[in-house]
């Protein structure tokens, strides 16, 4: 029994950890959340990398590794705050991945998936209907609807929405007769396990983000003629976010490790992952603003972009709250 | 990453399944002193099989295990609802203290009578005046020809009464900062000058006692890590305190939660409570894994200041586990004779024994934060 990532794995974070933050530092991530129609520049290079394949089969083109190495890889872009094209795609790769057709993602192509909110129907190989609250649409070159049907995203009606994480653009996509090819496949609950989790690493990754904001702040910044870490009311804080971070940190890699591993307990622990994760996600990232006083409030301020990203992805796929009626549906 | 067990973490497992299903001793006789023959004889039994001081290195008398087989040990006697051995202070803290500080002579001395539970040992840190402020103790030990002639009142101290030796931290120098002046001791209970009296807790129990010293006998080779040094070798026992029970306790934690599950399923459970109970379950987890991710990063060494965590955010969930289960009882939590209104009384303390709450929150925010440290 070892609880420490492997070689491999550390290699894989320290590399992420190193390019993500060549990369993507905060002014380039507010250039392309804020920015009309700004580049991201650093995708070839995430695509050359093989990042968006790193949990889909060799023979499907990916790098076949497994959901730890992807838990380990989306705990730093959550960390970098890292444009999330990648988790899309990791989304859309699983379920493709289900039907053996992940090869639609080959060379760099971007993936989207519409869920949730919004009735579609087929008919004679169309789709008609609307989803909405669709992450990474723009861009995207393979939309996945419901896990069932691929569309090409660019024969639907896209119209963008207001995002409160802006780092990620939302759309409401409409199909009008769009072409969609059906999709085989009955591992679909294991791909909606795999993006659960991925976005509960992610979600580890910015809260150990602000805390660093925070710690630094706390040491630096001095108020009656103190730094303000050292009063308890402020560090006994910090510490609090680390047990949440720390205790995040080690579910969500137990649950990688289950997908992998023990499918016996993959999805309780999944459910464990999620629902420990969002909330560690939403608290830190508030607490670390509290932390910071009225800096933390300021737009200038970056951690506004934690922030946002937390609580988005503490709604994006069911909350805490379902994760923890499905755990209390086995135990019960 | 692994978290299956290897084939030889399996095998001892159920090497050790078998073994006590064949030696388990019974349940714990009712009244403190047959309860305490009860658990030495115990340990007598685990110590023949070669398992008291599991992790301590054989030359020492231990098995050499490595610290995954001493947690699946903690894990198959709480399991087995097996007691606790009669040493565990000696064996956890005592012990490994000695074999990390101690001279050769007290090793060949002191560990054997450990494992044996010949000698029972205590530890005398607290006292009425210094709780979380440890180091501001004011028991004396003043030098005389040959040893030290102690002074003082020390508090929580389990087990007093049994013990033969008791780990002791006294000022030896009143001149020095204060945590430059302390030694660590080991006392011999058993003469004038020492009294030990039960100190009965909220529970009606009385698993402490207060200890006076009154011109008690240390002789010169009772001295731990040399005189005046004592604050660091207390700090060793410390850490193997927070280190070594934590893989006990979360068992504990493990097993109460799911005589909790069965209360819930047998009484119907609310959303609110079958919420609750999920994020119980999940925070056990967590507790669970830290206890493991802690052995591996202890690996190659002492126990470090994460123990801290580990601890803390026990004290946390094991509060939070009985207070639901108290009030999963209705109007019955009233009856004075529950068992989880026992339960729910004795974990008020654990945010206060072993160090408080605010305390290892304070270790976490200093030395694994690098906050600056508190006025």
């Amino acid at each position: 029994m070892n609880f420490d990532l492997s070689e491999d794995q550390q290699a894989i974070r320290d590399a992420a950890r190193e390019l993500l933050a060549a990369r993507y530092p905060l002014a380039e991530v507010r250039r392309l959340a804020y920015e009309d129609g700004a580049e991201d520049a650093g995708w070839a290079e995430i695509a050359e990398l093989g990042w968006p394949g790193i949990a889909v089969p060799e023979d499907q083109g990916g790098q076949g590794l497994g959901v730890l190495e992807l838990v380990v890889l989306a705990e730093e872009t959550g960390r970098a705050l890292a444009p999330a094209a990648l988790r899309s795609t990791w989304w859309a790769a699983a379920l493709l991945t289900a039907a053996g057709e992940a090869e639609r993602l080959a060379g760099g192509r971007r993936g989207a998936v519409a869920h949730g909110g919004g009735e579609v129907a087929a008919r004679d190989g169309t789709l008609h209907g609307e989803k909405r609250l669709v992450l990474d649409v723009p861009g995207a070159d393979v939309l996945v609807v419901d896990g069932r049907w691929v569309v090409d995203p660019a024969a639907a009606e896209v119209e963008t929405v207001p995002a409160l994480d802006a780092t990620r653009p939302l759309a409401t996509v409409r199909f009008d007769g769009t072409p969609a090819e059906a999709l085989a496949g009955d591992a679909l609950d294991h791909a909606w396990l795999v993006n659960r989790l991925a976005c509960a690493a992610e979600s580890v990754g910015v809260a150990q983000r602000a805390l660093d904001m925070a710690v630094t702040h706390a040491k630096e910044r001095r108020q009656f003629d103190r730094p303000v870490g050292s009063f308890q009311a402020v560090s006994h804080r910090c510490a609090q976010m680390l047990l949440e971070v720390e205790g995040a940190r080690t579910v969500v890699q137990w649950a990688g490790w289950a997908l992998d591993h023990a499918p016996e307990e993959a999805e309780l622990a999944t459910h464990a992952a999620h629902a420990y994760a969002s909330d560690c996600g939403v608290r830190v990232t508030q607490s670390a603003l509290q932390v910071l006083g009225g800096l933390g409030f300021t737009w200038e301020h970056d951690l506004h972009l934690f922030l946002k990203r937390a609580r988005a992805n503490a709604h994006a796929l069911g909350s805490a709250a379902d994760a923890r009626e499905r755990i209390a549906d086995r135990l019960l | 990453m692994d978290l299956s067990p290897s084939p030889s973490e399996t095998a001892f497992r159920e090497e050790l399944r078998a073994w006590l299903a064949e030696h388990h001793p019974g349940p714990t006789p009712p009244g403190e002193a047959a309860g305490f023959e009860h658990r030495r004889n115990w340990q007598r039994t685990v110590h023949a099989r070669g398992w008291a001081g599991l992790t301590w290195p054989q030359e020492y008398g231990g098995a050499g295990a490595s610290l995954v087989e001493q947690a699946i040990f903690s894990e198959e006697l709480a399991r087995a609802r097996a007691p606790q051995l009669a040493n565990v202070l000696g064996l956890t803290m005592g012990g490994p203290t000695v074999i990390a500080h101690g001279t050769e002579a007290q090793k060949a001395r002191f560990l054997a009578p450990i494992l044996s539970a010949d000698e029972i040992w205590c530890q005398g840190f607290s006292e009425p005046g210094a709780g979380s402020d440890l180091a501001a103790l004011r028991t004396r030990a003043v030098r005389e020809d040959g040893g030290y002639r102690v002074s003082g009142q020390k508090v929580w101290t389990t087990y007093a009464h049994n013990a033969k030796w008791c780990m002791l931290l006294a000022r030896t120098n009143p001149d020095a900062p204060k945590h430059r002046g302390l030694t660590y001791f080991l006392l011999d209970m058993e003469q004038d000058g020492v009294e030990a009296r039960p100190l009965r807790q909220i529970t009606g129990e009385a698993e402490f006692n207060e200890l006076f010293l009154d011109g008690a006998w240390i002789p010169d080779d009772g001295v731990v890590g040399g005189v005046d040094r004592g604050w660091s070798v207390a700090i060793t026992t410390l850490m193997h305190e927070r280190a070594g029970l934590a893989f006990t306790l979360q068992v504990d934690v493990q097993i109460a939660l799911r005589q909790l599950i069965d209360r819930a399923r047998e009484q119907g459970a609310d959303p609110l409570v079958r919420d609750r109970l999920a994020q119980l379950w999940i925070e056990a987890q967590v507790l669970r894994l830290t206890a493991y991710r802690g052995l591996t990063r202890m690996r190659d060494g002492a126990p470090g200041p994460e123990g801290s965590l580990g601890k803390w955010h026990w004290a946390e969930v094991n509060q939070a586990l009985t207070e639901l289960a108290i009030e999963l009882g209705g109007p019955a939590a009233q009856l004075g004779d529950d068992l989880w209104a026992h339960r729910w009384l004795r974990a008020r303390a654990n945010s206060i024994e072993g160090g408080t709450t605010e305390i290892l929150k304070n270790i976490v925010a200093e030395r694994v934060l690098g906050l600056p440290r508190a006025p």
